[in-house]
């Protein structure tokens, strides 16, 4: 059975993965996540997750299939529009 | 320093221990590589390092408090010098559950000892115990799991049947009421133990083995 394990670096700093271990139980997987993750000081914490509990989504759900980038917040170069104001009200361009 | 030598007994304990761990440990060892699993081949690898670790702090201890090199206690002695139990110098590679068993019997005790050296008056021995526990408590976790994992098994009889055979060797660890506590945490009835007075014959063979490098250069700085 597959585990995925995460870690956390600093105390409130996000989770994020850091890889997987292979236990026949939820101690076993915890006593080898220690040893794979938690052992040098790299984690504070751990969260060791049976890999089948996780729900994976991917493509097409998860595409950007039309070019919808308005939608983001990102989508909106500020630079760029700032830039073209500027230049129609004749203010030095900075 | 201590202003005060600590008492002989107190010092034999501490070689004792060291000794206990830095055996065990290499018997661990002998799993590296071949383990059942490879998950398993790191932890219990890693797992005899530590044995090893906390024998290097324990012969560092003494050897500081007698005067002498902590290598030279590790590795200069001769095999009947060695005070650690028979329980540790037994060759149980290959034999997984009888390994299983002794990691077992020995974390179980080994936490009663570290319990016991908290309290001592010596206070740089008091400070190593508490150091050693907050690993041992991993190491008590992992032989916990995998006792409980053997016992739930189809190979039960198996793991049983080891545990029988190794519990003298495992009261030979402690002493006195020491080996009372221990037998209410394994469940199990008082019997003559194999103790500190007699070594087994597997520990010259491995005695030869592990001292062979320092001895090919006697003296040499590595």
């Amino acid at each position: 059975m597959i585990w995925e394990v995460f870690r956390q670096e600093r105390e409130g700093q996000p989770f994020q993965h850091g890889g997987s271990v292979e236990a026949p139980n939820a101690d076993f997987a915890e006593a080898y996540a220690i040893e794979l993750y938690g052992r040098r000081a790299e984690s504070v914490a751990l969260w060791i997750v049976p890999r089948d509990e996780v729900r994976e989504v991917q493509e097409p759900y998860v595409a950007d299939v039309f070019d919808r980038d308005y939608r983001r917040v990102d989508g909106y170069s500020l630079k760029v529009k700032l830039k073209e104001a500027r230049e129609r009200a004749g203010a030095p361009a900075g | 320093m201590n202003a005060q030598a600590p008492p002989r007994a107190e010092l034999d304990a501490v070689l004792a221990f060291a000794d206990d761990e830095l055996v065990l440990g290499w018997r661990d060892s002998e799993w590296t590589g071949i383990a059942p699993f490879l998950e398993e081949d790191v932890a219990f690898s890693s797992i005899a390092q530590g044995e090893i670790g906390h024998a290097r702090a324990l012969y560092e201890l003494a050897a500081g408090a007698l005067g002498r090199d902590a290598d030279a206690l590790a590795f200069d002695r001769s095999p009947e010098e060695y005070r650690c139990a028979p329980l540790v110098e037994l060759r149980l590679v290959h034999d997984w559950a009888g390994t299983v068993a002794r990691h077992w019997l020995y974390e179980t005790a080994d936490g009663l000892r570290v319990a016991a050296l908290l309290e001592s008056d010596w206070p740089e021995l008091a400070g190593l115990a508490a150091k050693m526990d907050r690993e041992e408590a991993y190491h008590r976790m992992h032989a916990q799991m995998w006792a409980d994992r053997l016992r739930s098994s189809a190979e039960s009889e198996r793991f049983e049947a080891a545990v029988g055979e190794l519990w003298p060797y495992a009261l030979g660890l402690l002493e006195g009421e020491q080996r009372d506590r221990l037998c209410e945490l394994v469940g199990r009835e008082p019997v003559e133990a194999i103790g500190r007075d007699t070594h087994s014959d597997e520990l010259a063979p491995l005695w030869e083995e592990m001292t062979m490098v320092r001895r090919s250069l006697p003296g040499a700085t590595w």
